[in-house]
């Protein structure tokens, strides 16, 4: 962030600082190419290579992963000291991907050993035989490792005149992946990711010699097809059917076109696109994007590198749910709606600025109270716009980022330990960290990047994992997790009993976070159980663990550093603090700020629907974000003057009184701020007109004869470094005791759901393909319960409320009894639209009337 | 002074029902046993280091050495990992072995079991020999019924437990690491080494992977002594070892012989060449050996000896290949049957034997070009000691030598079809009426 004012205090949201290089470990000192250099031990040779800018070719090797050895492209010649001391050549060449650096080593790449680069030509023309030369229709042809290699290590022509082995092209792996078997050179990245990333070994080899292939477990692959077991057919390694969420890595990583997307695949030459860095929208890990796009069309996304946040993985959600920002119901023109003689809605009008602006300022200054809900996706910038505009231009604390169940228990929680405390727990942390704890949270289905770097610690250094959730999930397993079983409702309870001596896991798992750098991480979904923060903060003080929250919306932590809560100022600044108020009065130049707690989320809802908030501005909000979507779209629909911010065409847009459009995260630039308080900058991909959220406010407070000076991202950041931290006093911890489990009738069964990563979301229309990817939508009931509703293992289950019925397959699942699970958006299981129900509530089982599918 | 038999494992073969437990101890079998548990079990160690017993799958590594490689215990349990996945062409020693003997096997496996410390031994025998996978089974139940396997074996409070296990048949399974993967219920393909299989081998625990005769030979060094062993063999080559004899020869069969022994002997004993021909090649340790041909006959068959004609002991089967044999057919079969076997996971063996075999054919038929030839020997060059594995080396061995002494052959290839230079018929014991060349260029 640019530091413009003259005595700059410590940014609103400081970048973390660079990182600190281990201190190195015993340095080795050998030569490559006759230049002598120095590494730390287990160095492979060909990353001390790469420190002095010789390029060994390579296929098989991926810094992320483990040594495999299988390609050969590598080979070096070796001279090492032997037991006498003496320098002696190794006998064969050796592959410098799996050879760690000795001391006095002499390595001689293909620069300066005949020997060694007679080896890579041989081994180039190997893999070359049974390549087909078709890279003038390949997707990887220009970007493509064997393409380069083959050119700067090969032969100029091929002596190979036989018959190639040949495949029927290409297998779907998936409806995104698709698999070009002959153009594969069996470097088993893609295996090797699938076993020691995401651990969905869903891919594996198959045959052997020349025949062998990448290939999913399908029958008719593996030549089994007539053969098929009575029972359900497995279809992976593990026996259960695959579904990945991280499936579109192995296709960035495959070096050569063997893998590819269904939605990019024939779409364009990479030599046609243009390249921009990015940051992913879809969760809190702000993962690190390449755009590319050309003639102002996105093409695809690719993982950007980023070894203090997502390395070098994203999930398929963020690589391939990105043509939301070009549907077409995209809006591109302020609307305005004029009322009928009765006063009913009319249609919208498509307008200017000049008269939009003006139309939403004059029915804001009508209005009188006005609440302002802007939506969990916001970037720092819009989110600290936003927080201003409602204390300055309309000069009221009805502001509240929450789109989705929230408690005031909850927003104590992030005003006491979560704002202004940024960088306390980050992915580095979780690296080291000997124990976590998770609660309220699904990292693979809430925070996909998340998900892979507790696995790679769990892999890596044995951190023991454990979850309190009404069940485990594949993603719980993968991580080795243990499970602290908790009905919906009752995870205060199970927290509170997380103490030493207690017997069982509960006494295990209060040791384990009592160990130096143990983490807990906490979702947003605990603000549903009533104490739940409060055990939660009662856990961290006991064990000594540290604490992160993690939400599942990219806007979300920004939105609390930015104070877009009721009783939050920027920074950690309380409202109620008069010392604060003034503090922040004067950056903002304003006499005083509002000191009267405002609404929340729920609360400002309420006030539209009765009258006493006689407008509401609203950012990107979806009405079945929130517990009863009903209520809300009878809000939305009373209140007396509507104004919505919005990219996309929407339940608000369609009630709002004026529509201003703004602009989508690929057309602007900001700053997404990660669930660890770590600030991601990102530029913006394509030109456009559209105007971020922070110059919209900016102008209509313009309209509203304020000043609030937040023009240009420029304006922003200066005012944000000028404003700083603040390390006056905090709002106290919450203190809420957590509430009597709700008696549970036969017949009924307490509400357990969580957002699967791949579901209904407004972010992912327009993707086919991925959405063939995400999980099948179940109904997860115990064994016991499924019999006392009366259904069996895949048959159809009803949850209901007064309110509607969802009827999906039940899934037979080790979990507690009289607790049914629903995914919260799949397509089929809307569960608040259709129950206006969350987690914890009671709802009615029984068996389905009709067999679903 | 010509050398003469030296039956050991094969002594009692000819006894009526061998394979049984009875017959086994009435030959004497399991003093060894005995002996071995009232020795220190270092000192059992130490007994076969000093006996000079080399591994007889063919690389013939030091047997005792290999066993003192294992780290210190650590309270932890490491493994004896039998390799009976006996599958390269020409070898035939282990599977008969085990078929009349199998009780040498499992005395041995006890006695290396308690040298090592290792309560859980395993046999990985292939899996398409079902009969000697019967008679092992059934070999471990007499075993334990006799309380040689079990708990506290004949009260010296040892423990031992013994698993069998079939293969699925795959040649690079007899790979020590690609074995262990596969014993493990993974996909059989060689580990990165290291670690070694004596540091972190069967489920990442200390392991010795032996051959089966190398074991089995361990009992008579228990019971006769280092030297009774080191009397047999030459200095650096001692002990018995089983040479398989197969092919053009008289009667063909195992040959029991101290090592050092020629061909040229073995041959006598096995009643010549079969019809008085004249011998053209063969392997001394099965197909991935560079081949001998008649100039070789008095060359020792010890490591060091057919290591310094060019070739390498192996696995001790001698295939015999007569005058009537085309070399070119020969080595075209030796390397199909690599391109069938390669694992897959490096490139050089998958790639190469793959190319190299559609070269092999080509000439075989009789299509080959002036560039082909040349072509076979940079290919192999291009193999040899850059596959991830050493069955790839192997597959370049057959080629390179046969090239080596037969060019001519070769050449001919470019030409002529080996099955009108070398009709098969000649080579046939009784009428036979090949198939046209046509046919036989299209049989694959």
């Amino acid at each position: 962030m640019t530091i413009t004012s003259a005595a700059p205090t410590t940014p609103l949201v400081p970048a973390a600082p660079p990182a600190v290089p281990e201190a190195p470990a015993d340095e080795v000192t050998f030569s490559i190419d006759g230049i002598e250099t120095s590494a730390p031990k287990g160095t492979l040779v060909i990353r001390a290579a790469e420190q002095l800018g010789i390029q060994i070719p390579r296929f098989c090797d991926h810094p992320l992963l483990a040594p495999a050895g299988a390609c050969r492209q590598c080979l070096v010649e070796v001279w090492a000291p032997g037991r006498d001391g003496k320098l002696a050549k190794m006998p064969k060449p050796q592959a410098s991907c799996t050879l760690e650096v000795m001391p006095g080593m002499e390595v001689k790449t293909q620069h300066t050993s005949p020997e060694a680069d007679k080896a890579q030509h041989g081994v180039m023309e190997l893999l070359l035989i049974n390549h087909p030369l078709d890279c003038p229709v390949c997707d990887k042809g220009g970007e493509c490792p064997l393409q380069n290699q083959a050119m700067s290590n090969g032969r100029a022509s091929t002596r190979f005149v036989d018959v190639k082995r040949t495949f029927p092209k290409p297998i779907a792996v998936s409806t995104q992946i698709l698999l070009d078997r002959e153009r594969c050179v069996l470097c088993q990245r893609c295996t090797r990711f699938s076993e020691e990333i995401a651990g969905d070994t869903f891919i594996d080899l198959q045959k052997r010699g020349a025949n062998q292939q990448i290939g999913t477990f399908d029958p008719a692959v593996l030549g089994i097809e007539g053969d098929v077991p009575v029972g359900a057919a497995t279809t992976d390694t593990t026996g259960k059917p695959f579904a990945s969420y991280f499936s579109g890595n192995t296709v960035q990583i495959c070096p050569v076109g063997a893998l590819t997307s269904a939605a990019y695949r024939f779409r364009s030459r990479p030599f046609d696109l243009v390249s921009t860095p990015g940051v992913s929208e879809h969760d809190s890990n702000g993962s690190a994007l390449r755009i590319d796009h050309r003639r102002g069309v996105v093409l695809r996304r690719l993982s950007g590198e980023d070894p203090a946040v997502n390395q070098e993985w994203i999930s398929d959600k963020d690589r391939f749910a990105f043509t939301w920002q070009s549907a077409p119901d995209r809006l591109t023109t302020p609307l305005v709606r004029t009322r009928n003689a009765d006063g009913t809605r009319g249609p919208l009008e498509p307008t200017s600025w000049v008269e939009a602006l003006g139309a939403a300022a004059a029915g804001l200054r009508a209005a009188g109270a006005v609440g302002v809900l802007p939506g969990g996706r916001l970037t720092l910038e819009d989110a600290y716009a936003y927080g201003k505009f409602a204390r300055v231009a309309l000069g009221t604390n009805d502001v509240d980022g929450r789109a989705r169940p929230h408690s005031d228990e909850e927003e104590a929680f992030l005003a006491h330990r979560v704002a202004g405390r940024t960088l306390e727990v980050t992915f580095g942390d979780l690296d080291r960290a000997p124990a976590v704890l998770l609660v309220g949270l699904e990292p693979e289905e809430e925070a996909g990047v998340l998900f892979l770097r507790l696995r790679q610690a769990v892999v890596r250094h044995k951190t023991r994992v454990v979850s309190v959730a009404a069940l485990a999930s594949r993603g719980v397993e993968r991580l080795s997790g243990t499970l602290l079983a908790a009905a919906p409702g009752t995870e205060a309870e199970v927290l509170d009993g997380i103490v030493d001596g207690a017997a069982d896991e509960l006494g295990t798992t209060a040791e384990a976070l009592a160990a130096d750098g143990a983490v807990i991480l906490v979702g947003e979904r605990l603000a549903g159980v009533a104490g739940g923060f409060t055990a939660v903060l009662a856990l961290a003080e006991r064990t000594g663990a540290r604490l992160a929250w993690v939400p599942r919306r990219a806007g979300e932590r920004g939105a609390v550093e930015a104070g877009l809560l009721p009783s939050l100022l920027p920074g950690g600044r309380q409202v109620a603090d008069g010392e604060a108020r003034v503090d922040l009065a004067a950056v903002w130049d304003v006499d005083s700020l509002p000191a009267a707690p405002g609404r929340s989320t729920t609360q400002i809802i309420a006030g539209a629907r009765d009258g006493s908030l006689g407008a509401l501005v609203v950012g990107g909000l979806e009405p079945s974000d929130l517990p009863d979507p009903t209520l809300v779209r009878d809000a939305l629909d009373r209140v007396g003057f509507l104004v919505s911010l919005e990219v996309r065409a929407s339940e608000v847009t369609d009630r709002a009184d004026v529509v201003l459009p703004v602009a989508p995260p690929v057309e602007r630039s900001g700053t997404f701020v990660t669930w660890e308080g770590r600030p991601r900058p990102f530029p913006q991909a394509l030109a456009s007109h559209a105007m971020p959220d922070h110059r919209v406010l900016d102008k209509l407070a313009d309209e509203l004869g304020v000043v609030l000076g937040l023009a240009t991202l420029a304006d922003v950041h200066a005012e944000l470094d000028q404003l700083g931290g603040w390390d006056g006093a905090r709002v106290a911890a919450p203190a809420v005791t957590a509430d009597e489990p709700p008696a549970v009738a036969p017949g009924t069964a307490v509400l357990a759901t969580w957002h699967q990563l791949l579901d209904a979301g407004r972010l992912q229309t327009g993707e086919p393909h991925l959405a063939g990817t995400a999980k099948r939508a179940v109904a997860r009931v115990s064994a016991a319960t499924a019999a006392a509703a009366g259904v069996a293992d895949g048959g159809a289950l009803a949850v209901s409320t007064d309110a509607g019925t969802i009827t999906l397959p039940a899934a037979v699942t080790d979990m507690p009894d009289h607790v049914v699970w629903l995914p919260t958006n799949a397509p089929g299981s809307a569960v608040r639209d259709t129950l206006h129900a969350d987690a914890g509530d009671v709802v009615r089982i029984a068996a389905g009337s009709s067999e679903v599918v | 002074m010509a050398t003469t038999l030296a039956p050991v494992l094969t002594a009692h073969w000819d006894a009526d029902r061998s394979w049984t437990l009875e017959t086994y101890e009435a030959g004497g079998g399991y003093r060894g046993l005995r002996r071995a548990l009232n020795m220190q079990a270092p000192d059992v160690v130490t007994m076969v280091k000093d006996s000079g017993l080399r591994g007889r799958g063919g690389a013939g590594f030091p047997t005792g050495m290999k066993w003192g490689f294992l780290p210190a215990p650590d309270g932890g349990p490491r493994y004896l990992v039998v390799n009976a996945d006996e599958s390269e062409p020409g070898t035939c020693k282990d599977i008969p072995l085990m078929m009349a003997s199998p009780q040498h096997l499992i005395e041995g496996v006890i006695i290396t079991s308690y040298a090592i410390g290792c309560h859980h031994a395993f046999i990985y025998v292939r899996g398409e020999v079902l009969h000697v996978y019967r008679r092992l089974l059934r070999a471990v139940e007499e075993a334990r019924a006799a309380g040689y396997v079990g708990s506290d074996i004949l009260g010296s409070g040892y423990d031992l437990e013994i698993t069998v296990h079939a293969g699925a048949g795959a040649y690079i399974c007899g790979e020590e690491t690609a074995l262990l993967d596969s014993l493990e219920g993974l996909r059989g393909q060689p580990r990165l080494k290291p670690p070694f299989p004596a540091v972190a081998g069967l489920y990442a625990r200390p392991t010795v992977v032996n051959n089966v005769e190398s074991i089995a030979s361990v009992p008579g060094i228990v019971v006769g002594g280092a030297d009774w062993f080191k009397q047999m063999g030459t200095e650096r080559s001692t002990g018995h070892g089983l040479f398989s004899l197969s092919g053009h020869v008289t009667n063909p069969g195992q040959y029991e012989a101290p090592l050092g022994i020629t061909l040229r002997e073995l041959l006598e004993m096995a009643g010549g060449m079969r019809g008085g021909r004249a011998l053209k090649f063969w392997t001394p340790g099965g197909s991935s050996t560079p081949i001998f041909t008649a100039e070789h006959l008095d060359v020792p068959l010890d490591y060091e000896s057919v290591g310094a004609a060019g070739s390498m002991l192996g696995t001790r089967a001698l295939q015999i290949f007569d005058e009537t044999t085309s070399v070119v057919r020969a080595v075209t079969r030796w390397t199909e049957f690599y391109k069938h076997e390669s694992c897959g996971k490096c490139t050089p063996c998958r790639e190469g034997t793959f190319w190299l075999a559609q070269v092999l054919q080509r000439i075989e038929r009789g299509q080959g070009t002036s560039a082909d030839i040349d072509l076979l020997l940079d290919l192999c060059d291009n193999i040899l000691g850059r596959a991830f594995c050493a069955l790839g080396d192997g597959a370049t061995s057959p080629i390179t030598s046969a090239v080596q002494y037969f060019r001519e052959e070769f050449e001919a290839g470019c030409h002529t079809p080996a099955d009108v230079l070398f009709p098969p018929e000649r080579s046939a014991l009784f009428d036979y009426r090949p198939r046209s060349g046509a046919q036989l260029a299209g049989a694959h």
